[in-house]
């Protein structure tokens, strides 16, 4: 099942944010110098990735490739084992990518301190915070070992938890400590069926592999439970109605880096999870809850466009999008087609680069106001017409416009997932029509109308004569900065992303389609339920 | 539904119904060669023009206009090129299918990028090239002050990409990038001077209303996909003609929400309450978006889709009836607007739905379709060019009420936007007449309720499209002059006033070049199988048709005359009856809209917050609350937190593998 690289690419690939955590932490020596540390790390990172992703081939039989294996905790069957296959690649390529990004968006997120009140101890902490947030991204896409998945899905929990707590917003706390109780309940549920999962399994000193895991026969009811203890744990992840309620407040608590990696990456282990443990290992069970799990997508993609067309908040605007878009990718999972689940899988890809640009971009507006309420904006585009375009392609990529690589993935999960549910599929569709409006109300009320009276922008200030400028209509109004060269930075590859997997989507559906074909093959090829009890009597 | 492994499977592969069709198929178009292959040209001109005005942003302020006109031109020498090498090859050899590359390739979904060029797109392609390129032309002169041109050229050039992908793409997924690429095109333009809240406005309202319309064609394409296994159109044309004329529910639906697809994009009923306010966006952009191409995108789906609508009787019906329908309802609206830019964009939406209505006739339809969509640009264009020049002389002014006399001052403007006038009518020799009578007549054919139907209402359309356009003529540029005191109108500059001219001598003698020739029907009628040796004849005579059609044209014309030449135009409008007073409100369409979906709609996302934040985040925290036990407890989790979660996770991980060691 899984191909074994002599090079531990996999190892490396994780292992160095987390050196490179330890060194931001532990070396004194300014903000600065920890910060390009850092984003020298997770840029050392983003190339090994690379060169691990050109040895993976495409064709091959294996699940897994580039795998390790050791022996961890052999009493209990517990294995360090790593794989991936073009689902967890793209995913974590996706994450490395990212990361980086993440990392100059954050840059002036904490302010250095005087020396006696810790100095840049605080800007240390909140980058190495985001570097271990990387290492543990890395291991659980790669986790082949289900206890390994388990323990990376839990162990995120810590440095998020600490980053939501310690550098967010005025309610960061009520925010960090409603994320953790959610997910420590779902995390709770899936440990007790990890456990029921290991003992139908073969047992042993690798027991808890996937490979050993797969194809199982149980008892259907036992099948079911067991399916439901991950579900759970991972509908809360991902995250969809009703377990919803924790993302718009961390998301909106949290630092824009920080609500970037929770919506853009954490969250698709919820997803990935489903592809990967529900479908892979429950495929009986996943058929008798496909018609719930279906609805509560359905329901997901409308409720969650028809609440972000009514917040005021920028960023729980955002957060709501997320769930609506989560239902899209969750219906596609769920379709049971290869159409629909590479969808699915793109979209997880396609939705992490939009709505980290949505994300960032929106927190350059909020920057130069001071506020996250949309009410307070009105004729911006005026004041930063760079910002606004960028803004407007962040929207444009949200509500998948076509052309751009959102486009593609929520059309294959929609006409992926209309052969088996065609009512949840049009149903689904009639949210591009919320899409549009959540997304450019919001483009309105910010960037149109007549320019704010407190702020001008330069290009505003340079088309007014010098006898103008004096007036105390303008002089009263301070001058606001169109996009610096961090920013543009920031910006550039992320819309490059969304372009490039716009106009070639192969690129990232050439790995997908196999390893969906092969995650998907345990579920096609097991009866449904009533097929099943039928086909029992008969015998 | 998945009762069984079989049925999933092949469910999962998208296997159509339908597919084995395609395999007798032994496909229409050859493999582009020559210089067919550098057709891609025609989109990558115009849209690298958009991506470097974008980019560079003000740096581009002296060159990028000049550079934007530039390459539509390009495009236009390409299509041209592209044209006379298809004029070369004999009818069955001109249907080309140029090969891009593998686009996207999801499990059994895959589709390619790839132009279809043959004779239907390449009219589009001479169309929207030559008509855009000179509204460039005169974008120069009637943009030339705008502090943010650069941004108006590029989104002009991202504009005629677009459309040019729309009829040339090969499938429908390609086809849908551009049909919302022209509509991000539109909601830019229509909001470009977004510091006007009711701009702004507008650009939402059509890029929504539109969104509507793609809801239709995303549906029709998971359809085709299902039955078809592919959306080519090579694939689904011929899976079409493998089901046969029979009513089939799924094709009626293919064409049904084919025909919302178009009902939107082209401002037909139910979907027309947009058109009206996109008239917010600079004049040039209601001229060649508004009137000449984009809009008229929905006729060129349905012509285009033909084989799917030749199966599926029904829904060819209905957009014969959305067809007739729009082109009274626009007629109506068009008489009692004051706004120059609204009562022509009401008369656009009418004249599309002649076009409509020729689409829904079937395969006697399609060219005229095509042929009144191309007289149209020309004549449309033309006015809305016109109708620029008078604001630019006027101060921007709309109302028709405070115009008149205007011939006197802008001689060019007036006989260029005359000659526009009497072509719209149909009076014979004008484009007009030729195309518009064309319809007329075909609607006049079949059996049943249905010719004295759609042909009577073709026919008074006519009379009451006499009349509208006549008031407005009349009273923009003859009777007493009704200016504001403020106003010095004078006549554009050549930049403005020689693309108007072009288009002049296109209303005038398009029509008469390509229709009593037979070159249009002649040259589209192999892409639709029309077998010319074979006539139908209307139920009337033609002759009878086009005397009574002359008759009617002539009556509105001269009841515009004495209601708004001979007698004095109130600077002020009477409150007038209360037909009138519907009309001006648009019969009422914004209303409905607002009462039946914004409104509820407001009410619907307000509650649901309520309920997301009291009930089930409530929900979720009082659970939260009782399995901490009290809020307190939970307080003091939250204090002492480290310590508490590592002990947790340590005492949790501990217990269970004690329990896994004490099991095994």
């Amino acid at each position: 099942m899984t191909e074994m690289s002599s090079v531990p690419w996999l190892t490396i690939m994780g292992l160095i944010p987390l050196v490179g955590s330890l060194v931001v932490a532990f070396t004194p020596g300014s903000a600065l110098m920890a910060k390009r540390l850092a984003l020298g790390f997770s840029l050392v990172t983003l190339v090994v990735g690379i060169v691990a992703a050109l040895q993976f081939q495409i064709n091959s039989p294996k699940q897994f490739q580039l795998g390790e294996q050791a022996a961890w905790i052999p009493q209990f069957g517990v294995s360090y084992a790593l794989g991936v296959d073009g689902i967890a690649l793209v995913l974590i390529l996706m994450s490395l990518v990212l990361t980086p990004i993440c990392l100059i968006a954050a840059w002036n997120d904490v302010p250095e301190e005087a020396k006696e009140s810790g100095g840049s101890r605080n800007v240390r902490t909140y980058f190495a915070l985001l570097l271990v947030l990387e290492t543990f991204m890395v291991g659980v896409f790669a986790a082949t070992d289900v206890f390994l998945f388990y323990a990376f899905f839990e162990a995120m929990l810590i440095p998020i938890y600490f980053l939501i707590g310690r550098f967010g917003g005025a309610r960061r706390q009520y925010a960090a400590m409603k994320f953790l109780l959610f997910s420590l309940a779902g995390g709770l549920i899936m440990l007790v069926a990890v456990i029921g999962l290991y003992l139908q399994g073969p047992g042993g000193t690798d027991g808890f592999l996937i490979e050993r895991l797969t194809g199982l026969s149980m008892d259907p009811t036992t099948e079911r439970l067991l399916f439901v203890g991950f579900f759970i744990a991972f509908a809360i992840k991902a995250p969809m109605v009703p377990f919803h309620t924790w993302l718009p407040d961390a998301a909106t608590e949290s630092t824009p880096a920080t609500a970037t990696l929770l919506v853009g990456v954490l969250d698709k282990v919820g997803t990935f999870g489903m592809i990967r443990f529900c479908l892979q290992l429950f495929p009986e069970a996943s058929h008798w809850a496909t018609p719930v799990v279906v609805t509560l997508a359905v329901i997901s993609v409308i409720y969650g466009a028809l609440l972000a067309i009514a917040q005021t908040d920028m960023m729980r605007l955002i957060s709501y999008t997320s769930v609506s878009h989560f239902g899209f990718i969750v219906l596609g999972i769920f379709a049971f087609t290869n159409v629909g689940s590479a969808g699915s899988t793109l979209y997880m890809v396609n939705h992490g680069f939009s709505t980290a640009a949505l994300f960032l971009f929106a927190a350059m507006l909020i920057h130069r106001r001071g506020s996250k309420r949309i009410p307070d904006y009105g004729g911006w585009q005026s004041v930063t017409p760079a910002l606004a375009g960028i803004f407007l392609v962040a929207a444009m990529s949200a509500l998948a416009l076509p052309g751009l690589s959102t486009f593609v993935s929520e059309f294959l999960v929609l006409v992926g997932t209309f052969p088996t549910w065609p009512a949840a599929a049009v149903i689904a569709t009639s949210g591009i029509i919320l899409a549009a409006l959540y997304m450019l109300l919001m483009y309105k009320k910010i960037m149109t109308g007549p320019p704010p009276s407190d702020v001008i922008g330069e290009r505003a200030l340079a088309r007014l004569s010098a006898s103008e400028q004096e007036q105390p209509e303008h002089a009263r109004r301070s001058l606001v900065p169109d996009l610096s060269a961090r920013e543009k930075l920031l910006a550039a590859p992320l819309i490059a992303v969304i372009l490039v997997l716009g106009f070639y989507p192969n690129l990232a559906l050439n790995p997908i389609n196999p390893a969906v074909d092969k995650s998907l093959s345990h579920v096609l090829t097991t009866p449904a339920a009533g097929n099943a009890a039928a086909e029992g009597s008969s015998k | 539904m998945q009762s069984g492994m079989e049925t999933l499977s092949t469910l999962a592969n998208g296997a159509g119904t339908y597919a084995a069709g395609a395999l007798a198929h032994d496909g229409e178009a050859h493999a582009a060669t020559g210089v067919s292959t550098y057709a891609w040209l025609l989109v990558a001109l115009p849209l690298l023009g958009a991506a470097v005005l974008m980019i560079g942003g003000r740096r581009t302020e002296k060159f990028g206009p000049l550079l934007a006109t530039a390459l539509s031109w390009g495009a236009f020498v390409v299509g041209a090129i592209v044209y006379i090498s298809m004029l070369g090859r004999p009818t069955g050899d001109r249907p080309v299918n140029l090969y891009l590359f593998d686009w996207v390739a999801a499990g059994s979904f895959k589709v390619s990028a790839g132009m279809l060029l043959d004779q239907l797109s390449l009219v589009f392609v001479l169309l929207i090239t030559f008509v855009g390129s000179l509204i460039h032309v005169y974008s120069l002169g009637y943009m030339k002050h705008d502090p943010d041109k650069q941004r108006f050229f590029a989104y002009l050039n991202l504009f005629v990409a677009s459309m040019l992908l729309l009829v040339l793409a090969n499938s429908y997924l390609l086809l849908y990038v551009g049909w919302e690429g022209v509509g991000l095109a539109s909601y830019l333009l229509i909001g470009f001077w977004q510091y006007n809240p009711a701009f702004a406005t507008a650009g939402n309202k059509a890029f929504v209303m539109n969104r509507v319309g793609d809801f239709g064609l995303s549906i029709g394409i998971f359809i085709m996909f299902f039955h078809f296994g592919a959306v080519d159109f090579s694939t689904v044309f011929a899976g079409a003609q493998a089901v046969g004329g029979v009513n089939q529910g799924f094709m009626t639906a293919i064409g049904l929400m084919l025909l919302l697809a178009a009902c939107g994009k082209s401002a037909q009923f139910p979907l027309q309450a947009w058109l009206g306010d996109a008239m917010a966006g600079p004049t040039p952009v209601s001229a060649l978006i508004h009137a000449a191409t984009m809009v008229t995108a929905g006729v060129y789906l349905v012509v285009r889709s033909g084989p799917i609508f030749d199966a599926t009787p029904n829904a060819q019906l209905a957009v014969a009836i959305v067809g007739a329908f729009t082109l009274i309802f626009g007629a109506i609206v068009g008489c009692a607007k004051d706004d120059l830019k609204k009562a022509l964009a009401a008369s656009t939406m009418s004249q599309i739905g002649y076009m409509m209505l020729a689409a829904g006739l079937g395969p006697i339809g399609y060219a005229f379709a095509i042929f009144h969509l191309l007289t149209h640009g020309f004549f449309k264009a033309g006015m809305f060019l016109g109708a620029g020049s008078v604001m630019h002389g006027m101060n921007n002014q709309v109302d028709m009420r405070r115009f008149g006399g205007m011939w006197a001052v802008m001689k060019i403007t007036w006989v260029t936007f005359g000659l526009g006038f009497l072509a719209i009518i149909g009076l014979p020799i004008f484009s007009g007449f030729w195309s518009k009578d064309k319809i007329i007549e075909a609607a006049f054919v079949g059996e049943g309720w249905r010719p004295w139907v759609f042909g009577l209402v073709a026919m008074i359309g006519a009379g009451i499209t006499a009349f509208y356009m006549s008031r407005l003529f009349f009273m923009t540029f003859h009777g007493k002059r009704r200016w504001t005191d403020d106003v010095h109108p004078h006549e554009s500059p050549l930049t403005m006033t020689i693309p108007m001219m072009v288009l002049a001598v296109g209303s005038a003698f398009l029509g008469i070049i390509l229709g009593p020739t037979g070159i249009i029907t002649g040259w589209l009628d192999p892409v639709f199988g029309v077998d010319e040796a074979v006539e139908e004849h209307p139920v009337m005579p033609a002759t009878v048709i086009m005397v009574v059609t002359l008759v009617l044209v002539l009556a509105g014309a001269a009841l515009a005359w004495l209601r708004y030449l001979r007698d004095e135009v109130p600077v002020v409008a009477p409150t007038g009856s209360l037909v009138t007073q519907a009309a001006r409100q648009d019969l009422y369409q914004d209303q409905i809209n607002e009462g039946a979906f914004m409104r509820p709609g407001l009410h619907l996302t307000r509650s649901l917050v309520f309920l997301d934040s009291k009930g089930i985040d409530g929900a979720a925290g009082g659970l939260a609350a009782m399995v901490g036990g009290s809020s307190s407890r939970l307080r003091k989790l939250q204090n002492g937190f480290a310590r508490s979660y590592a002990l947790t996770m340590l005492a949790g991980v501990v217990a269970i593998l004690g329990a896994v060691w004490v099991i095994s």
